[in-house]
Formats: structure tokens, sequence, C-alpha cells
């Protein structure tokens, strides 16, 4: 593609001048992947983001190791300060659960889901806390390679998020199916939501079938938008500062660096809680509306 | 954003996570959590008997107290009254054995005052028969007029 072109004779010229602004974002916009350059195709099943795996993974077993380090030595005595801070979340995931999915034995697998949904897209959107350049600039120096490319949010990566919507799309293909039997679930799918008659059938079946990709799409996408938003924010404040001067207007800038980048930080604090719980809680209700027969 | 496998391992990752969480982390979490909240129901039930107990106690004790205290009045009046029987009692017992000792002394009395008669007469029959005996030296038979000296012992 076009950035690739200009990122490419960029880096010729990267010992003797800086990026531009758009080769700065494109940059860090691209990740480290298994081809090792950017991709070319929108859609290559062929590749596979190594730093979205890696930090997702990386994530993941920190948030698991932290939760599974204390319900190994939990207690139902007086709970240490760790124990608590995890009974807080496993309690509020549990009572949000218990509200939309009825069903008790179902909760044993969509409580834990959701909780491990919850913690971890939590971790995973945190990484944007980092700042923007840490990491990049540390695998920069390890490969040798000035620009290798290393995204660190596995969140703002859209193959992140719509893996784990697929995911919960195909929990909820599950429970429908074991809820309502093969038989009641693809009866419920053509005759709901309009009714039962051969003219609605086709009518009800699209309308199911744009409402299972809608569901799943919406669902990855959300997440995706915002943490994606949020880290271009982050780039664009770092731009600020990187253009710094000992002109007014430079110094101008700089302050304008800390101070934006200070607000929109503590905004972030606000997205990245509130993200990972939109994404349980719609997880939870996808769920809890695939154990409802029409 | 372009989309490739990542996606699927994201997805196999999922399933991954969610697994550990319920088979290692979610398991035990809940079982501690339902224990304390039994513990504290059970706590709160006991705490509740325990007051209901205390009442109980208090209402028991105070029983109790006014039943003792009913009690030793009951005895003290008892024992009033006892005393004042054995009193009146032992009065009696008094009276009646002084009464029997006036009477033995009086008995003695008489039996002296007899005896001392008797003596008396005794001697004065004695002595009459030996002022007679002197008047009437010979004449007197003590046999033949043993009946008439008993008449006038008798007599006398």
């Amino acid at each position: 593609m076009e950035e690739t072109l200009i990122m490419s004779t960029a880096g010729h010229e990267a010992a003797a001048n800086a990026p531009t602004a758009g080769e700065y974002i494109v940059h860090h916009l691209t990740h480290w992947n298994s081809t090792g350059h950017a991709q070319k195709n929108v859609i290559d099943f062929s590749v596979i983001n190594l730093d979205t795996m890696i930090f997702s993974v990386l994530m993941g077993v920190i948030g698991l190791f932290v939760m599974w380090r204390v319900a190994k030595s939990v207690t139902s005595g007086v709970p240490g300060r760790m124990q608590a801070a995890v009974e807080i979340v496993l309690e509020m995931v549990n009572d949000q659960a218990k509200g939309i999915v009825h069903s008790a034995e179902s909760r044993k697998f969509v409580g834990p889901l959701a909780l491990t949904v919850f913690i971890w897209i939590f971790l995973m959107n945190s990484m944007d806390f980092l700042p923007l350049d840490l990491l990049p600039s540390i695998w920069q120096t390890i490969t040798g390679d000035h620009h290798a490319y290393l995204r660190v949010v596995p969140s703002a990566d859209l193959n992140g998020t719509l893996g784990m919507s697929v995911g919960v799309l195909l929990v909820c293909l599950y429970y429908n199916v074991k809820i309502k039997g093969f038989g009641g679930w693809v009866h419920e799918l053509f005759t709901a939501p309009f009714g039962s008659h051969p003219l609605l059938y086709p009518i009800n079946f699209a309308m199911q079938m744009i409402e299972f990709l809608a569901k799943t799409v919406s669902h990855g996408m959300r997440l995706f938008g915002n943490m994606y938003a949020g880290e271009l924010v982050f780039m664009l404040i770092a731009l600020m500062g990187a253009a710094w001067s000992a002109s007014a207007t430079g110094v101008s800038l700089f302050v304008g660096h800390i101070l934006a980048g200070s607000i929109w930080a503590i905004f972030h604090i606000l997205i990245v809680a509130l993200q990972a719980f939109i994404f349980m809680m719609l997880t939870l209700v996808y769920v809890g509306q695939a154990h409802e027969a029409h | 954003m372009n989309l490739n496998a990542t996606l699927f391992a994201q997805l196999v990752v999922f399933f991954i996570l969610a697994w550990f969480t319920m088979q290692f982390v979610w398991p035990p979490i809940v079982k501690a959590l339902d224990e304390r909240a039994k513990k504290i129901a059970d706590g709160l039930a006991a705490a509740e008997r325990g007051k209901h107990d205390l009442e109980l106690a208090t209402k028991r004790s105070t029983e109790a107290l006014r039943e003792g205290k009913e009690k030793a009045a009951e005895l003290i009046a008892n024992a009033e009254k006892r005393a004042a029987q054995v009193i009146e009692e032992a009065k009696l017992t008094a009276k009646a054995e002084a009464d029997r000792i006036v009477a033995g002394a009086k008995a003695e009395i008489d039996q002296e005052a007899v005896r001392a008669k008797e003596q008396l007469r005794e001697q004065v029959s004695t002595l009459v028969v030996a002022g007679a005996e002197k008047i009437l030296r010979r004449e007197i038979n003590a046999q033949a007029h043993a009946d008439i000296l008993a008449t006038i012992k008798q007599d006398l």
C-alpha cells in the first residue's frame, strides 16, 4: 500500500530526519505480524499479528495468574486486601450474571466467562496507559531495527476484539441449541420475531441473521473503535510534544502536550473501565437472550 | 484495521482463558464467598439466639429471686410460729412438772404426816399401855385385853 512505500522511503532517511506526523502515526498503527512487513490486503488469513497475540496472552496470563493465586489461598474467614479486591470484582460480575442469565447451570460457565472478559479487556485496555513509545522503542532497541513495528494495545486491534465477540457468538449459539433444542432453535429462526406464517419465514430468517451479525460486529467494533480512537488521540498529543522547540509556539505545544496528555489519560481511565464493563455486560445480555424463547 | 488469522487465535485464547477461570478461579472464590455468607448468617442467628437466651435467663433469675424471697419470708414466719409454740409447750411442760413436783411433795408430806401420826399413835398407845400397866400392874393380861387396846389405839 501507499503508506508502506512512504514508510520504507522514510526508513532510509530516518537516521537524518525525524518522521513526519503522518509517518509517525501510520508507523504506530502498523502491527508486527508474521510476515515482517505491513499487511497488504484488508483481509488475509495467512497473516497473524504477533504483537496482539503476545500482549493479549500476556495480559490474560497476568490477570488469571493473580486471580488464581487468590483462589488458591482463598479463605472464608477474614479476607486479605488482594482477596477482597478480587472478591469485589467477582461479586460484581456474579450479581450482573444473576440478574441477566437466570439459569444457575449456565452461570457456572457464563459467570467465569464474564469475569475473564472483564479482567482481560480491562488489562488489555490498560496497556494504553503506558507511554506511547516506551515499549516500541525498547522493542526497536532489542531488534536493532529502528522501524520495527509494535502495537501494545491488543484491544485496539480489530482482530482481537472481533475474535472475542465471535467467541461470544459461539457461546450464544451453543446455548440457543442447548436450551431450545436444535429443532426449537431452527423453528425460532424462522418464526421470530414477526410470527409463524410461511410468507414471513424468509423475512424472519433474514432478520435473525442480521441480528446475529449486527450483535457480533457491533460488540467487537465498539471496543475496537473506542480503544483505537483513544490510541490515536494519544498519538496526536504525542505529536504536539514532538514538535516542541525554543520558540513561543514550541513551548506552548509542549505545555499543550502535558495538559492534553494528562486530561486524556485521566479520561481514558474511565473509557478503559467502561469499555471492559460494557463488553462484559453485552456478553451476559447476548447469552441471556440465547436462553429466552421468543 | 486489517483482518487476519489473529482473529481465530484470539478466539482460541478467549476460550482457554474462560476455561481456566471456570476451572481454577471461579469455584474456590465463589465457595469461599458462600461459606462466609453462611458464617455471617449463622453468627447473626447465634447472636439473636444469645439475646433471646439472655432475656429468658433474666426472667428466670428474677422469678427465682422472687420465689427465694417468698420462701424466706415463709420460713421466718414458720420459725416464729414454731418458736411461739415451743415456748407455749415449754410453759405447759414446766407447769405440769411443777404441779407434779408439788403434788409429789404434798403426797410425801401427807405420807410423812400419816407416818408421824402412826408413830405418834404407836408411841402414845405404848405410853398408854405402859401407863395403864403401871396402874393395873397385875390385873392386865396383854393378850386378853389386846382387842380393847387395839380399839383404844384406833380411837386415839
